[in-house]
């Protein structure tokens, strides 16, 4: 690949525990013993940032983690807890993915923080502040990726709503698509709701006048007045219109539903082809629904996801992977594309997805910390060579780092 | 008091919120959103060895007469991200944050504050506050779903199961042993079943034991109601009794209610909020505090205070003249929303009377008269007339402490750092340096038991006997 690409890839890193391997954990640089502080997150994100990434996202789930494919949940049938897998042989527990960003913020300053925020159980109120709170301490650096959760366990943990399981073939029912869409139309009511608290304040509201006493301008401040299939909310945020105005708006996708969630909603989609026709289909099907919903203007990124087994040489990763997956007991599979090679190679699949359109990629380190070095290290300096990854980090935002403007704000310009 | 060792007493800082107390329009105030306002808060509270900084939360912006409340600061951030982000600039400092039982869910909060615990090695503490009404709930999704007298059979369910899910890890499932491959002892770590009047849930919490098993929790309830919860629930309470007198009738109400739950009188901190003015003699402090209540009732300020009692749009009032002859309105839906403060006062007409009285007897202008019955600030002096003061209340059981609410932001909190806290450090009542890592090492808490057995079947209160953190 001699051929400068006309744009340059921008580059993701997803965190995930000790890795996106089940086995990752019992490799020698894993340090699961360190999963619930500080300072593991901090070394990881700060690798990244050596690297010079765009962002890193930080899963996060209401539930404990389980292994079970979805495929398999009605043959175990039964109680609710059967959904878990009952594995005690890999990791499980997690930390609350936006106060890990945030501890992690005023540690870095140009790394994009995207935590996971689970729409179907929380309150875009609470989200949309926290959110904007941690675009405050990581000065304009703040995403979020909105998740949904149809998972029976995670439901009876709040008591609220019950989900029967289901299964995948199940899901591509017509009633299966039913509830698959209204979990990601409350999705997508959440992230408006969330995205207007943003802009519920004028980003000049606070006027300090001393003159009248008005320490705010009431005529700056707006109520959003949502009324929607899922919920109501009232606004304004408690919280300032967020230093970049709308922190990046994210979402992972996999098929129709929720590639509409990201045509209509999201800045930056994450999609899972395993090679470049697939791409080139996903894409045209998202710019296709984007049309459709009259979304002009801004579009959203699409990332392609991949899953990375990277080392100097083809045979030393491919060993590795099979390694872990005699650890495992199995086979590791994925949603995405598992790479196994060089980074030289990676560069290669990259170049070749990215002229199908895809704007960036989301890699998943297998083991975060052998994988995740070999990305900042290999692959970034790889892609510098061949013109096609930052050098240096040009700007202090996330949104800047992706070259979006700060958008204007939808009250102030009803008003103007 | 001859033989009685001297109390140590414990200082907080709270990080001025949404109020009239702060003072925006000195030349000194900085901003109350920015981080590094927050930061810099933080760090002199460090300095100064203090056990913890105080955030309060609100779930909607105030209004009055239909308007947003335009007079004071308003706007602030998140409590759990800001005090999470606070975590990575502080070693020691207790992190406390008030978050509502109402509008929150135990499954989270609860995931929210072992999250909290682990990220800060042990340092949260929830300051647990109700609320009921339909204006805060039409933030929420399930809008205003509370009837007011179920607001403290909620939180104290809400609290109980919180703990429930706390303790559903016991702190020794995780093994993580690469060797054997065993990551976890117990499949079924953290389970939980819980049902009741307001939550029916059961699963498995994902968050594993945090280093303080639970974070701290404070109480802030005046009620017969809420000084019940405290003294069975809390660790510490966040009053407003911060006289000598009223803090010692409090102070006495609320221990002597613990001996029916079971629990002694040092298992309960008594913590006032409290702000003070300091000069360099006790004479330029009484003027500067003078100075400082002018600045934080303006004319405006004051008519809108006002209206809390009056319940009627007194705009077209003179603020430095006299005080309505027409009485409160009493029939009409209150004039003010989102404010605790309203409730306290529970007869206007009285209240009116009281203070057209007042004001006639005194030649008290609108704006002179919230002056001076309003907030005043409850240590004016010289550092060492402050620290002495401080001192002699604790002593004499007013409170174990004090929680200090500076009036400029975000270095009001310097000059206490600087001078008031050397001198009692000297008087050898507070702390020169810390003494453990977590919260409830500063506060002299035990670390909590957990109820549960542990999967490998050794007795949990053999283990935590151990872990006991008090001297």
């Amino acid at each position: 690949m001699s051929s400068t690409p006309a744009f340059p890839l921008h580059l993701a890193v997803a965190l995930e525990g000790t890795g996106w391997h089940p086995a990752s954990w019992r490799e020698q640089v894993a340090r699961p013993r360190e999963l619930f502080t500080a300072g593991y997150w901090a070394d990881l994100v700060a690798e990244a940032e050596r690297g010079l990434l765009d962002f890193v996202t930080f899963e996060d789930g209401l539930g404990l983690q389980s292994s079970l494919p979805q495929s398999r949940l009605r043959s175990t049938g039964g109680t609710p807890i059967g959904e878990l897998d009952g594995r005690t042989d890999q990791v499980r527990g997690r930390l609350d993915a936006v106060l890990t960003a945030s501890r992690v913020a005023p540690l870095t300053r140009h790394i994009g923080l995207v935590p996971t925020v689970i729409a179907t159980h929380t309150e875009p109120f609470h989200i949309s502040k926290a959110i904007a709170t941690l675009d405050y301490v990581s000065n304009g650096r703040a995403g979020l990726r909105v998740q949904i959760s149809a998972r029976p366990h995670e439901a009876y943990h709040f008591g609220r709503r019950t989900f029967p399981p289901i299964n995948l073939d199940e899901l591509r029912t017509p009633a299966g698509q039913e509830r698959l869409t209204d979990l990601f139309d409350e999705a997508a009511d959440y992230v408006e709701v969330v995205r207007r608290l943003w802009d519920s304040w004028e980003d000049d509201a606070e006027i300090r006048d001393v003159a009248t006493g008005r320490f705010v301008d009431r005529d700056k401040l707006h109520y959003i007045d949502f009324e929607g299939r899922f919920f109501s909310v009232k606004g304004p945020s408690i919280t300032p219109r967020p230093p970049q105005g709308q922190p990046l708006v994210t979402a992972l996708a996999h098929q129709t539903v929720p590639y509409r969630l990201v045509a209509r909603q999201a800045d930056v989609g994450y999609v899972t082809p395993h090679d470049a026709e697939q791409a080139r289909a996903i894409v045209a099907e998202i710019r296709a629904e984007q049309e459709a919903a009259g979304r002009t203007g801004e579009l959203p990124y699409v990332f392609g996801d991949l899953v990375v087994f990277l080392d100097d040489d083809q045979a030393a990763a491919e060993d590795r992977r099979a390694r872990l997956d005699a650890l495992a007991g199995e086979p590791y599979t994925s949603d995405a594309r598992i790479f196994t090679g060089t980074p030289a190679q990676l560069a290669d699949v990259l170049q070749e997805l990215a002229a199908e359109g895809l704007s960036g990629f989301r890699l998943r380190p297998a083991v975060a910390g052998h994988d995740l070095p070999a990305i900042t290290r290999g692959l970034v300096p790889e892609l510098q060579r061949r013109g096609a990854f930052r050098a240096a980090y040009e700007a202090d935002t996330l949104r800047g780092l992706l070259g979006l403007p700060r958008p204007a704000n939808r009250y102030a310009a009803a008003t103007a | 008091m001859t033989s009685k060792p001297l109390k140590q007493i414990h200082l907080a800082a709270h990080f001025p919120g949404v109020n009239n107390t702060t003072v925006w329009s000195d030349p000194k105030a900085g901003s109350h959103i920015e981080f590094s306002s927050f930061a810099h808060f933080a760090r002199t509270a460090e300095r100064a060895k203090f056990d913890f900084l105080f955030l309060a939360e609100g779930l909607r912006l105030r209004e009055q007469g239909g308007k947003i409340y335009d007079l004071d600061v308003v706007g602030r951030p998140d409590t759990f991200t800001v005090l999470a982000a606070l975590a990575a600039v502080t070693e020691h400092l207790g992190l406390t944050g008030t978050i509502n039982s109402t509008f929150n869910e135990p499954y989270e909060v609860a995931r929210q504050f072992a999250s909290l615990d682990h990220l800060s090695g042990g340092r949260s503490a929830w300051n647990v506050v109700t609320s009921w009404d339909a204006f805060t709930g039409e933030n929420f999704r399930r809008g205003g779903f509370l009837p007011q007298e179920e607001r403290y059979s909620r939180a104290k369910e809400f609290l109980a199961t919180a703990n429930e899910l706390f303790d559903s890890w016991h702190g020794d499932e995780i093994l993580a042993d690469p060797a054997t491959g065993v990551f976890l002892r117990d499949a079924k770590a953290g389970s939980f079943v819980h049902s009741g009047q307001h939550f029916d849930i059961h699963g498995q919490f994902n968050v594993p034991r945090s280093p303080q098993g639970r974070p701290v929790i404070f109480q802030a309830g005046d009620s017969e109601e809420g000084r019940e919860f405290a003294a069975s629930s809390a660790d510490a309470i966040f009053s407003r009794h911060a006289t000598l007198e009223g803090g010692q009738a409090f102070y006495t109400d609320v221990k002597n209610r613990l001996a029916k739950y079971g629990r002694r009188h040092d298992e309960l901190l008594i913590l006032p909020a409290a702000s003070f003015v300091l000069a360099d003699t006790d004479e330029e402090a009484g003027e500067l505090a003078k100075e400082v209540r002018r600045q934080q009732v303006s004319g405006a300020t004051a008519l809108k205070h006002l209206e809390f009692v009056w319940n009627r749009d007194l705009s077209s009032y003179d603020p430095e003249g006299p005080l309505p002859d027409i009485d409160p309105d009493v029939s009409a839906d209150h004039i003010s929303k989102g404010r605790a403060q309203v409730r306290m006062y529970r007869d206007p007409l009285a209240t009116a009377r009281e203070w057209r009285e007042l004001a006639a007897a005194n030649n008290w202008s609108i704006r002179d008269l919230v002056i001076e019955t309003g907030n005043r600030q409850n240590f004016i002096g010289s550092p060492a007339t402050v620290a002495r003061t401080i001192n002699e209340y604790v002593q004499a059981d007013a409170s174990d402490g004090f929680i200090l609410v500076p009036h400029i932001t975000p270095t009001g909190l310097d000059v206490f750092a600087d001078k008031v806290v050397p001198l009692l450090q000297e008087q050898g009542v507070f702390r020169t340096d810390y003494e453990g890592p977590t919260l409830r090492h500063h506060l002299g808490l035990a670390l909590p038991h957990s109820r549960l057995r542990s999967s490998g079947g050794t007795p949990m209160d053999d283990l935590r006997d151990e872990e006991r953190v008090v001297s």
